[in-house]
């Protein structure tokens, strides 16, 4: 049974005061068992209401649990997506107050920025080609709201597919001069290999993942705009950070792009 | 550190170990001083068997070639084994497992040099100069150990857990490649079974050329010009059986596909 309108309305109320206070609250599933996926994205509109009311403006979508571990890991077998908004993002090599953030973690990425609409269901990857202005290295820089990541789909889901905020790498390829199925990721901690994947890692490949996503939304009746920028999901492991780490990344054919995070304030 | 003449006796039983297909206890159950020096001993004295029966060295194989991997067994430079000629095989064919234990398959960067590395602190822009071409590579390896369970001086003895090798798919200069992020794709029976890049083995494959040069110079050997040497694995080892149909696709190198029989 679908959720009431005040309960979805409430979660996202709840999502929002928790992501501005940097705190979390406990899983929505087992407060409200027969929360769909459907209901979940209404959550995540409602979280978002209030993020556009403080003036942050939708600048793209993350594409998330786009690997068979992670859908494994949570009883999905598609991925989901949440939005990008203008306070998400930080320039290449910056350096994140980490007391914005919650619990973070890394992974990284190929982003697309995209030079003409979308509109599905019907796209396919040569639709995404198309469409494609440029492709990015990318971190992502995800974060819950969920105590303790306890999350399944519908959690993660309603707290916007779990984004936190996000870094693009410098370097500008087309997506037509690299085979992106096979694009190796190597990522760095404070200068040790981390982990290393490659492209196909995201659903066959990241251009499968932008399909689905133009897919669902037009389901939905929405679709994704000239100029917003795709992250495509995680083309390796999830990893852990800590304060004052300093991660870097470099994709085979594409580029680098590093992000930093503040030691914790000495005063708590 | 083993007794005098005990490296030529443990190296004629894994041997017998390796060419009968029999797993063996730990070489430190009955040596427990046994060092990692020791292991490369009965290295040596298996090539001397192996060279006897006209068995000929072509090159190195290299392990625990990430900093993860290195911290687990308490060292910090990877391990090596040789590679011999007829344990290569050719790609687009059909590999025997036949007188293996239990094999299985991983995918990494193979180097082939054409001029002599030698000494012990050769630069990496040294050993690209000197590397013919850079080429995609799969290695089967095989335990002589039970379910793989060995230390480092017995791995090492045992040269490395190597079997089987098989170089493919397109040959690159190395000079000028981005060799730190090649993208790799393992799979087996069509299923993707890892993704990863090049960049898992210390972050760039020369690095561990690197160390081998400056192991092989602490052995009193060079790496002779015409060298394989199998960079070590930038994905899991993953069992594999007769019938498994393996290919391993490398970003901008091609791929290398074998049927396993």
């Amino acid at each position: 049974m679908a959720l009431d309108p005040s309960t979805i309305n409430r979660f996202g109320d709840e999502l929002y005061a928790a992501l501005v206070d940097g705190r979390t609250i406990p899983n929505l599933r087992d407060r409200a068992p027969g929360m769909s996926i459907v209901d979940a994205y209404q959550v995540q509109a409602r979280m978002l209401v209030h993020r556009l009311a403080a003036g942050e403006t939708v600048v793209g979508k993350k594409i998330g649990v786009t690997s068979r571990a992670v859908q494994q890991a949570i009883g999905v077998f598609e991925p989901d997506f949440g939005i990008l908004t203008s306070a998400m993002e930080y320039a290449d090599g910056a350096e994140v107050p980490w007391e914005t953030l919650i619990q973070p973690k890394a992974e990284a990425e190929i982003a697309f920025v995209l030079k003409r609409d979308l509109v599905g269901p019907g796209v396919t990857a040569a639709d995404v080609l198309a469409a494609t202005d440029h492709v990015r290295a990318c971190f992502e820089i995800v974060d819950s709201r969920i105590d303790g990541w306890d999350i399944r789909i519908q959690d993660t889901v309603a707290d916007n597919a779990s984004c936190g905020v996000y870094v693009l790498g410098a370097d500008k390829v087309d997506p037509r001069d690299v085979d992106l199925a096979l694009a190796g990721m190597v990522a760095m901690r404070n200068g040790e290999v981390v982990v290393t994947g490659a492209g196909a890692a995201v659903q066959g490949s990241p251009l499968n993942a932008v399909a689905w996503l133009a897919n669902t939304l037009g389901r939905l009746g929405t679709l994704l705009l000239a100029g917003e920028t795709i992250l495509s999901g995680a083309l390796g492991p999830m990893f852990a950070i800590e304060p004052g780490d300093r991660l870097t990344m470099k994709v085979g054919g594409i580029g680098a792009c590093s992000i930093a995070f503040s030691r914790e304030s000495v005063h708590a | 550190m083993l007794e005098p003449g005990a490296a030529a006796l443990i190296a004629a039983d894994v041997d017998h170990a390796q060419t009968h297909a029999h797993t063996m206890p730990k070489i430190s159950d009955a040596h427990p001083g046994m060092t990692i020096d020791d292991g490369y001993d009965v290295q040596d004295a298996l090539l001397g068997r192996w060279e006897a029966r006209g068995r000929q060295l072509i090159g190195y194989k290299a392990g625990l070639t990430s900093r993860a991997k290195m911290a687990q067994m308490g060292v910090d430079v990877p391990s090596f084994g040789m590679l011999m000629r007829d344990t290569c095989e050719a790609e687009g064919g059909t590999l025997s497992t036949e007188g293996l234990i239990h094999p299985r398959v991983e995918a990494e960067i193979a180097f082939v040099t054409s001029a002599d590395l030698a000494g012990p602190n050769v630069s990496p822009e040294e050993i690209l100069a000197a590397t013919d071409y850079v080429i995609p590579a799969i290695e089967i390896i095989d335990s002589r150990f039970e379910k793989f369970k060995f230390d480092l001086a017995s791995v090492v003895a045992d040269n490395g857990s190597s079997a089987r090798f098989v170089i493919g798919g397109r040959a690159r200069r190395a000079v000028g490649l981005d060799l730190d992020a090649v993208g790799v794709v393992l799979e087996i029976n069509g299923e993707p079974m890892a993704f990863a890049s090049s960049g898992a083995v210390l972050g760039h494959p020369v690095n561990v050329t690197q160390l081998l040069v400056a192991w092989l110079h602490s052995r009193g050997r060079i790496l002779p010009a015409g060298s394989v040497v199998l960079t070590g694995a930038v994905t899991e080892a993953f069992p594999i059986k007769p019938g498994d149909a393996v290919c391993a696709r490398f970003q901008d190198m091609g791929s290398i596909n074998v049927r396993i029989a």
